[in-house]
């Protein structure tokens, strides 16, 4: 996030797009609510109709797949209707000429076409957007998980650039992080490209300053990425992988392929509280703890550093995994001997620009937002002020592209996945919670009620959804949050293993999977 | 900001016109009781706890309510005053069960404390008392309205707060109860279980089923931590007691003011699942065996060596977790690329 | 020609008398005889003699028929309207004399009455607007708007005028506030949740002269600046409404109420909002929160609403008869305005009489009359020529005054010193056969029920004083009781949160103030002298008395008397169950209460 989580509240206007917040951020759907209640205009982009278009001005109920038609043709109507912030553009962006050619075409009866959100409702979310006195967008998945990606989240970049909207309070591009710790691992460069604070692994100084630091020679190769791995264990590229803490298997595309990829492995850790299903592939599982068992710090969704405390003490013979790793570094002859998390952050500060003023016991009960450069430094609750860290902002001209899979004969609907309120992820945690399994265990697709009645389904009947990887069985659950011709189900249950469906079709620059658009077919079982 | 004079029990002092007596009390270090008053909700002055007397004034007013004024002057502890006090907790008491010994909320209950403050040793008022069901259809904390002293917090956490407006004020008067609308079970209303109405009852009336029976607030550690769940990163003090966890409070002084959702405040319990792993495995002939640490380690170690040696640094791939500590995040890239490798990465895209 | 004018009472007392029958049968009857042209029948407002009704007053020569029913109609036409010979047997009896009286002002109940503010209520149509306009309907506000609205706050001021609703609170200064409040929005806001048992001066207003009040809001609302207003008026009042939204409907239509009022830049738009029988909803706060549409809950004062109200916005917000005081002052003068009333209490009040006196009804007196000429001269004295004992003044928030207290004047201070309160102006008297003990407990049951639940000490403490109360009442009072009664009365009253809760004691209050022996007898001898509280009564038959004729054995639904015939009997006391029965039908006053 560019800006803070409780400066939401504030905002005149919020435009949340591809993001079911009161379910996946509930904290930060609450401060939503509350922004309405005191007068915020909301717009709401959704191919579902979630809890907060109660709330929303306008609601632009787009087909998914579709966001930078939507978002360019806002432009387009911000600067027709001559709602831009000339001033802001002038002085701190670049490239406008090339955005201003490209969102011309983008008139809301087009983007009407390819949306099918009503040309009028764009006008009205155009406007509101751009007249607020601050506006702030929200975004997560919804926005993300296409072949588009990248480009998606150019075009809402556009948006706050156009409008100034972006390096003062209660504005901003705000990514909603989906898992307490997204943040911190990319800060900490578990990323193929990047050292910690994003600093390039093809940066020769970069490097420099590490090889330095950690006494190692370093490659200046950027690495493969998630879905990249897969593949290249598929080619034999890869021949030994170790996972920490994740499970591919429920939570990455097709899983089928996955599973196959795992196979052709010579060797795999599989590091974790749980023997989950991609734990069952490996060849060696060491038993981490939970957060409740460890020391250290997470970064939540606006860049805010906070310490996890242990609480108790390490179950069984598990190990914390900053030991373990500490374990295997020893024995590659690496001379670690780190004595505790604080040793490591310590480290960490050293090597980080954007952390060097933080260690623990600044933390305190309230944390620090990063970048905080200095011991002195109050942390930065908002970024860009005054100045980008690139120096000029700069628009990007996009175009709008049909997602990688579209419904045909065979494969009718169009598959969204995402995440319900009382489950998380693949599950391993809130599976193995009494109270929320009891509100909750076992996929409930939604299905819009034309459709179920076409298929003549009703409540809870057991349906058949097949794509072109795989098939699985779910339960239905009838209700007009979806519109006709989109089905939703969650990633949550290994027994309705949504991945199974859908698609490694990805983003080429993110490499982010297209897991919001999977064509499907719906039978009665 | 506009000051003004005012003297609290004796003590002259100058503060910010637009504080209420209340906060007036408190930045000089006065403790006025309160049962209704959440710095972060609507005031409403309706326990009444908090009275005090203004010199010049017909009655007691509100301490939570009433705005400070030029030359004020305020007695938190007058006879009078302690007075009102007393015939409200009197009051209070003869419509709640006197339980205390096993209520759950013994030793963090407010009327408790005040009583024992002002020495209510019980009521003089006999009468009609309420009788409610105690509803424990949820799964996550049980309600028992006889023990609700109507102020309120509940219902403007979750309309205020939460958003969700899932309980309200029913009947009137000496019959009011808080509920649903229509009064179905809270499963089937709005809420969404977050449990903020549990952490501001400031009695026994809504109670969290974890810990219950096991959890008397002195004898639990308070641990301050954060949430593994989303990306909002609340923070909690988790109760800890004889390696459990038993309980949890939400950080009310973190920046995002302990507010929590149904994940944070109740789903800590995969902890103890009866299924965590408890030592290292190895794969053996297709089914895993227990192992040592060394064995284990030993194991992963030379086959990276191997690995690396035979197919190059590349052949090694390793998936970081968003899950696990920032620390043992740029443990594990410093892992692979110390091995040569760039080759890391996590599930941010998923 | 000039018509003869009928004058036909349709307040809601005298239709639920049958009123309109007499005007279907009035209309009907001269139509017969072809002389309908010769009269018109002009449904008025309430007279406020409501007892009497339905009412029929006949002009020029202002002739006084009451309880007038459609049978009596033909006889009414032909002997009165026709023949010019007053019918006795329809015009007022004076309850004291016995004597009839013909013309309305001489009748006792109307002569001490000042009647300024419902000068029009019984007089107009008050469906028909030109009505209104042609007793100088709107120009006080025509006035208002040639003053600036410094200068209309100046004249409320110097009016004297203060809050009718009850606290007395000066009405010039608080629209000074309002007017003074930062607010790009205001409202101006009648309280027409008239909730007092018994009382019904608002009503009448609202029935009889409505324009009267959207007049008096239309100068509140130049005067502080506002463009909207509500009266919040509770459901149970249908035909009030029904006028109300008449005579708005017909403001709009004349140009008073809208856009560019009076070719002024004032404009300003009203609504009807319909309470829903809470009586705590009479309560400025929690009117307020009603009518935006949360539950009917006071707020905490302050802020107060001349600076947060309606919405948060500053809101001017008075009761009913308030704003018809305002056209007049703005019609008449300041001057003339306070010539009537006292030292700080100008002008009238209007009285709702009820209880055990001879006329029941409303009266608007001067400020400063006694409550002695209230009750006896205007009131006709108490019924059965029984003796007076208290009057309950204020309704359920108020306090009862005793016999030594009646030439007190009224106006607010005098009465508040006296442990009473002006309140709305509700009158309810009692006579020796009231018991204070009982009085109080009525009235608490009434608070309570209405308390809204929200505070602890109104919620939790009207309970625990009811139910000490009935535990005296039904003769189970111990030691300590009034001790602990007052305990919880100053408690409640110092902490409540509003105004019900911190009045609500004062029945209680003032009871023990002025007949704490009352309570004592209840308590320590198990006595109730007026012989209301059943537990605390007996029946006997005196034997001396008793001539034997069986009618109270044959009625005593428990066969608890028995005798021989022209034998006295007696009552067996462990079978009476104290309904009184054969009390009421001893011809020869043989049965006593002891």
């Amino acid at each position: 996030m560019t800006n803070t989580i409780n400066e939401v509240e504030d905002a005149k206007a919020i435009f949340v797009i591809g993001s079911n917040t009161t379910e996946n951020h509930p904290v930060i759907g609450y401060r939503i609510k509350r922004a309405v209640k005191k007068g915020a205009k909301l717009i709401v982009a959704d191919p579902r109709r979630i809890e907060l278009c109660d709330y929303a001005d306008v609601f632009l109920q787009l087909k998914p797949g579709t966001n930078i038609a939507l978002l360019n043709a806002m432009a387009h109507v911000i600067l027709k209707e001559g709602l831009a912030d000339e001033e802001f553009i002038k002085a701190r962006t670049e490239n406008f000429d090339a955005l201003k050619a490209t969102v011309e075409k983008y008139t809301p009866e087009y983007a009407e076409k390819i949306t099918g959100v009503p040309a009028e409702n764009i006008i009205r979310a155009a406007r509101i957007y751009a007249e607020a006195e601050t506006a702030s967008i929200l975004y997560t998945m919804g926005v993300t998980q296409h072949t588009t990606g990248t480009d998606n989240v150019l075009s809402i970049a556009n948006l706050a650039l156009l409008t100034g909207n972006i390096g003062k309070p209660f504005s901003g591009v705000n990514p909603l992080r989906g898992q307490n710790n997204v943040q911190g691992a990319c800060d900490m460069g578990a990323l193929p490209d990047v050292f910690t604070g994003y600093q390039s692994v093809t940066d020769e100084k970069a490097r420099a300053k590490f090889t330095q630091a950690w006494g190692v020679e370093l490659s200046g190769t950027p690495g493969l990425t998630v879905t990249e791995m897969f593949s290249a264990a598929e080619n034999r590229d890869i021949r030994a992988m170790y996972i920490m803490g994740e499970n591919p298997y429920l939570s990455d595309p097709d899983s089928s392929h996955v599973r196959y990829c795992m196979e052709q492995l010579e060797f795999l850790v599989v590091q974790d509280l749980f023997l989950t299903e991609t734990a069952k592939y490996a060849d060696v599982v060491l038993p981490a703890v939970s957060w409740a068992e460890k020391e250290g710090t997470f970064v939540n969704t606006e860049r805010r550093v906070q310490k996890v405390n242990q609480a108790l003490k390490p179950r069984g013979k598990a190990k914390a995994d900053w030991q373990i790793i500490n374990e295997i570094g020893k024995r590659l002859g690496f001379g670690w001997n780190y004595r505790c998390a604080e040793d490591i952050f310590t480290e960490i500060a050293a090597l980080t620009p954007s952390y060097a003023g933080i260690n623990y016991e600044r933390l305190g009960v309230t944390g620090i937002n990063w970048p905080c450069p200095t011991e002195d430094h109050p942390g930065t609750p908002i970024l860009h002020v005054g100045k980008f860290s690139r120096g000029l902002g700069r628009f990007s001209a996009v175009e709008h592209q049909d997602p990688a899979e579209k419904p045909d004969e065979d494969f009718p609907f169009l598959l969204t996945t995402g995440r319900v309120l009382y489950h998380y992820h693949t599950g391993t945690m809130t599976r193995r919670s009494k109270g929320l399994r009891k509100v909750l265990n076992e996929e409930l697709m939604e299905i819009n009620p034309h459709d179920a009645k076409a298929l003549k389904l009703q409540e809870s009947d057991l349906v058949k959804v097949s794509s072109r990887r795989g098939e699985v069985k779910s339960k239905v659950r009838i209700t007009d949050r979806v519109p006709r011709g989109v089905v939703f189900m969650t990633f949550h249950f290994k027994e309705t293993a949504a991945n199974l469906l859908t698609s490694s079709h990805s983003c080429p620059t993110a490499k982010i999977p297209e897991l919001k658009v999977t064509a499907v077919r719906v039978e009665k079982a | 900001m506009t000051k003004v004079n005012i003297t609290i029990n004796g003590q002259q002092l100058e503060v910010d016109a637009s504080m209420t007596i209340l906060e007036a009390a408190e930045s000089a270090g006065i403790e006025i009781p309160t049962f209704c008053h959440d710095p972060e909700l609507t005031r409403v002055g309706a326990c009444r706890i908090c009275v005090v007397e203004v010199a010049g004034a017909r009655n007691l007013p509100a301490a939570c309510t009433t705005p400070v004024s030029e030359g004020m002057v305020i007695e938190t502890e007058s006879e009078r005053v302690i007075k009102a006090r007393r015939v409200n907790l009197q009051l209070i008491w003869a419509n709640h069960p006197q339980d205390c010994l096993t209520c759950e909320k013994t030793g963090s209950c407010k009327l408790q404390d005040y009583s024992y403050r002002y020495n209510v040793t019980g009521s003089p008022y006999q009468g009609e008392a309420k009788v409610f069901e105690l509803d424990n259809t949820n799964p996550f904390f049980f309600r028992d309205l006889n023990k609700c002293i109507y102020c309120g917090k509940c219902v403007r956490k979750c309309f205020e707060v939460n958003g969700a407006g899932a309980i309200e004020f029913m009947y009137r008067g000496f019959n009011s109860k808080v509920t649903t609308a229509f009064d179905v079970p809270l499963e089937e209303s709005s809420c969404v279980m977050c449990g903020m109405c549990v952490d501001v009852c400031p009695v026994g009336a809504l109670t969290p089923l974890q810990g219950l029976h096991n959890n008397r607030p002195w004898e639990v550690e308070k641990v301050l931590t954060t949430c593994p769940y989303c990306g909002c990163g609340c923070t909690y003090y988790l109760h800890v007691k004889n390696d459990k966890i038993v309980g949890l409070t939400p950080n009310f002084e973190g920046p995002l003011k302990g507010h929590m959702c149904v994940k944070g405040r109740f789903g800590w319990d995969f902890v103890d699942s009866p299924d965590r792993l408890k030592t290292p495995l190895i794969k053996k002939d297709g089914e895993f065996v227990e192992a040592t640490w060394d064995e284990a380690l030993d194991l992963v170690a030379s086959k990276f060596k191997e690995v690396r040696a035979q197919y190059g640094p590349d052949a090694i791939a390793g998936l970081s977790s968003a899950r696990t500590t920032n620390e043992e995040n740029y443990l594990f890239q410093k892992l692979l690329r110390s091995l040569g490798t760039n080759n890391v990465d996590h599930c941010a895209r998923l | 020609m000039e018509r003869r004018r009928i004058l036909l009472c349709a307040g809601t007392g005298c239709i639920s008398s049958g009123s309109l029958a007499v005007k279907e049968a009035l209309l009907n009857e001269l139509e017969k005889r072809g002389i309908a042209d010769q009269f018109e029948i002009v449904t008025s407002g309430c007279h406020g003699f409501c007892e009497q009704g339905p009412i029929v007053i006949v002009h020029p020569e202002d002739i006084f028929y009451c309880r007038v029913q459609a049978e009596d109609v033909p006889e009414l036409v032909e002997e009165y309207l026709v023949n010019g010979r007053v019918v006795d047997r329809l015009l007022f009896k004076d309850p004291i004399s016995g004597e009839a009286v013909k013309n309305h002002m001489e009748i006792g109940f109307y002569a001490k009455q000042s009647r300024r503010v419902l000068h029009n209520c019984g007089v107009i149509d008050p469906e028909n607007v030109d009505e209104y306009l042609a007793q100088g309907g709107y120009e006080g506000l025509k006035n208002a708007l040639q003053m600036s609205p410094v200068e209309v706050i100046e004249e409320v001021k110097k009016s004297g005028l203060r809050g009718r609703g009850g606290a007395g609170f000066p009405t010039g200064l608080k629209w000074e506030f309002t007017y003074k409040a930062q607010g790009d929005k205001k409202y101006v806001v009648c309280n027409a949740d008239e909730g007092d048992p018994g009382a019904f001066m608002d009503r009448s207003v609202l029935e009889g002269d409505p324009h009267a009040v959207i007049e008096g809001m239309l100068i509140a609302a130049y005067a502080i600046g506002a463009d909207e207003g509500y009266v919040y008026v509770r459901a149970e009042y249908p035909l009030a409404i029904k006028r109300l939204r008449l005579a708005i409907e017909a403001a709009n239509r004349l140009g008073y109420l809208g856009k560019n009022i009076m070719g002024t830049d004032f404009s300003f738009q009203l609504k009807i909002k319909e309470g829903a029988g809470a009586f705590v909803c009479g309560e400025e706060t929690a009117l307020l929160a009603s009518i935006e549409g949360e539950r009917g809950m006071p707020r905490p004062r302050p802020p107060f609403p001349a600076n947060s109200g309606l919405w948060g916005k500053p809101t001017c917000l008075n009761n009913v008869e308030t704003f018809a005081n305002i056209p007049l002052i703005f019609r008449i003068g300041v001057e003339e305005y306070t010539k009537v009333g006292t030292e700080r209490s100008k002008g009238t009040k209007i009285f709702a009489l009820t209880g055990k006196i001879n006329n029941t009804g409303l009266a608007e007196v001067p400020m400063g009359i006694t409550m002695r000429e209230i009750i006896f001269d205007i009131g006709g004295g108490i019924k059965g020529g029984k003796k007076f004992k208290a009057v309950q003044i204020g309704g359920p928030s108020g306090g009862c005054l005793p016999e030594e207290q009646l030439d007190l004047p009224v106006d607010y201070d005098s009465l508040t010193a006296a442990g009473a309160m002006m309140g709305s102006g509700g009158l309810v008297i009692m006579d020796e056969e009231t018991c204070m003990v009982d009085l109080a407990r009525f009235f608490l049951t009434f608070t309570q029920k209405e308390s809204c639940g929200k505070c602890t000490p109104c919620r939790e403490g009207t309970k625990r004083m009811l139910e000490i109360l009935e535990r005296i009442t039904q003769g189970n009072g111990e030691d300590g009781d009034l001790e602990m009664l007052e305990e919880l009365a100053t408690t409640i009253k110092d902490s409540s949160l509003c105004g019900l809760g911190q009045t609500a004691p004062n029945p209680v209050l003032s009871t023990l103030r002025y007949f704490r022996e009352e309570y004592e007898e209840h308590i320590y001898e198990k006595k109730c002298r007026a012989g209301v509280c059943t537990n605390l009564v007996s029946y006997f038959i005196l034997p001396d008395k008793c001539v034997g004729c069986t009618v109270c054995a044959r009625n005593c639904p428990v066969n608890a008397i028995s005798g021989e015939r022209k034998a006295p009997h007696e009552i067996d006391q462990s079978v009476c169950i104290k309904c009184g029965v054969c009390y009421e039908k001893c011809k020869f006053d043989a049965i006593i209460l002891k």
